[in-house]
């Protein structure tokens, strides 16, 4: 691995060959694994109580940080290169603006006629 | 070639002489380093994981459509589903991930036997998730919940009593509406039906990965596969994540 750092071109900066490669510790893991399960109860646990419209905005809450912690450091994103985090963040974007956009349709269909 | 001619590298010298200067037997020699190699490999994964993210993304939108138009009947079909086997199986499937998060780090550091431990329990816990999500489904066969010709609404139409409150659980609703119960139930079997196709497919691909990890050929600095499948399988995760509490739980309050 070193080798190949050594006789390294500085002068090349299209090729996405200077990120760090990091391991994640087993006791970063243990931390993540800890903090998805209380929050597994957490969510489920409030469930049973009548928070009116806040239920599903609070459960939705709850999965989607879930699911930024598992991304982050589960699937190492916080370690990638900026070529993985702007294709991560540019999937997800995308994936919200086709959201609202269909939202935005279904919302307006019968505009003015309730 | 163009872009080497100009550069300081030994192999540029011999460019097609190449394999003396690679170091992995997997280093592809149109990578100029392993960790553009690697990043290419992440890249590519993370690609095919974003159409994932449109494909399951599709079927949460049309749940999240459905369930405003037919709110009523979306409530009480939620209130059917079983909770507690829900739960456990979260609490089973984080545990897949997390054994599957230290096979890769078992594979960073060249540990042979941790990796194929942790490939082993990251397959049994996926088969656990599996046998559980089958006892569910077949719970859904017994009380007439699987839309079509043998589907029952009069769960809905008349709810039964409850022994203790002498009043039923839920309230009764319109049999028009509540033959939309069936919607909800289509879409919880297609979304649920879709995550345990990608966990069975997974559970395919550990075992031929647990075979090869076993022969040793992840513990000798090639991670690659390990890590791009972990991508995969936590992406899985990820959905479950979202159908647990959107599909079991956002509807329980109302009970009385």
């Amino acid at each position: 691995m070193s080798a190949h750092i050594e006789h390294h071109d500085p002068a090349n900066v299209v090729n996405p060959e200077h990120a760090e490669h990091h391991i994640v510790s087993p006791l970063e893991y243990t931390y993540v694994f800890a903090f998805l399960l209380l929050f597994t109860g957490v969510t489920v646990g409030a469930a049973y109580f009548n928070l009116g419209a806040l239920n599903p905005i609070l459960a939705l809450a709850i999965a989607s940080t879930k699911a930024v912690v598992v991304i982050l450091f589960f699937m190492h994103v916080k370690y990638q290169s900026r070529l993985i985090k702007m294709t991560v963040g540019a999937g997800f974007f995308t994936f919200f603006v086709l959201i609202m956009m269909t939202m935005a349709d279904y919302i307006s269909r019968a505009w003015g006629t309730w | 070639m163009a872009n080497t001619i100009a550069t300081t590298h030994p192999e540029a010298a011999h460019a097609h002489a190449h394999d003396e200067h690679v170091v992995l037997p997997q280093h592809r020699h149109h990578f100029e380093t392993e960790e553009q190699q690697r990043e290419a490999g992440s890249f590519g994964m993370w690609l095919f994981l974003l159409t994932e993210i449109m494909f399951f993304g599709g079927l949460f939108f049309a749940y999240l459509l459905y369930r405003n138009w037919y709110y009523p009947a979306f409530a009480v079909a939620s209130n059917q589903l079983n909770v507690p086997e829900g739960a456990i199986n979260t609490v089973v499937l984080i545990s897949s991930g997390f054994c599957m998060a230290l096979g890769v780090w078992a594979a960073e550091v060249k540990k042979k036997g941790f990796l194929v431990l942790m490939l082993v329990l990251t397959t049994f816990f996926g088969l656990v998730f599996l046998g559980i999500k089958a006892d569910e489904y077949h719970e859904k066969y017994e009380k007439h919940h699987i839309p079509g010709a043998s589907f029952s609404v009069s769960e809905f139409v008349n709810p039964p009593i409850n022994v203790k409150t002498g009043k039923p659980d839920e309230e009764p609703i319109a049999p028009d509406m509540a033959q939309h119960t069936q919607l909800f139930f289509f879409l919880y079997f297609a979304m649920t039906g879709m995550h345990a196709f990608h966990m069975i497919l997974g559970i395919g691909i550990l075992f031929w990965l647990t075979w090869r990890a076993h022969k040793g050929e992840f513990s000798d600095g090639y991670v690659a596969p390990i890590e791009n499948f972990g991508l995969y399988w936590h992406f899985v995760d990820i959905v479950w994540l979202f159908l647990f509490p959107l599909l079991y739980l956002i509807n329980r309050h109302p009970l009385h």
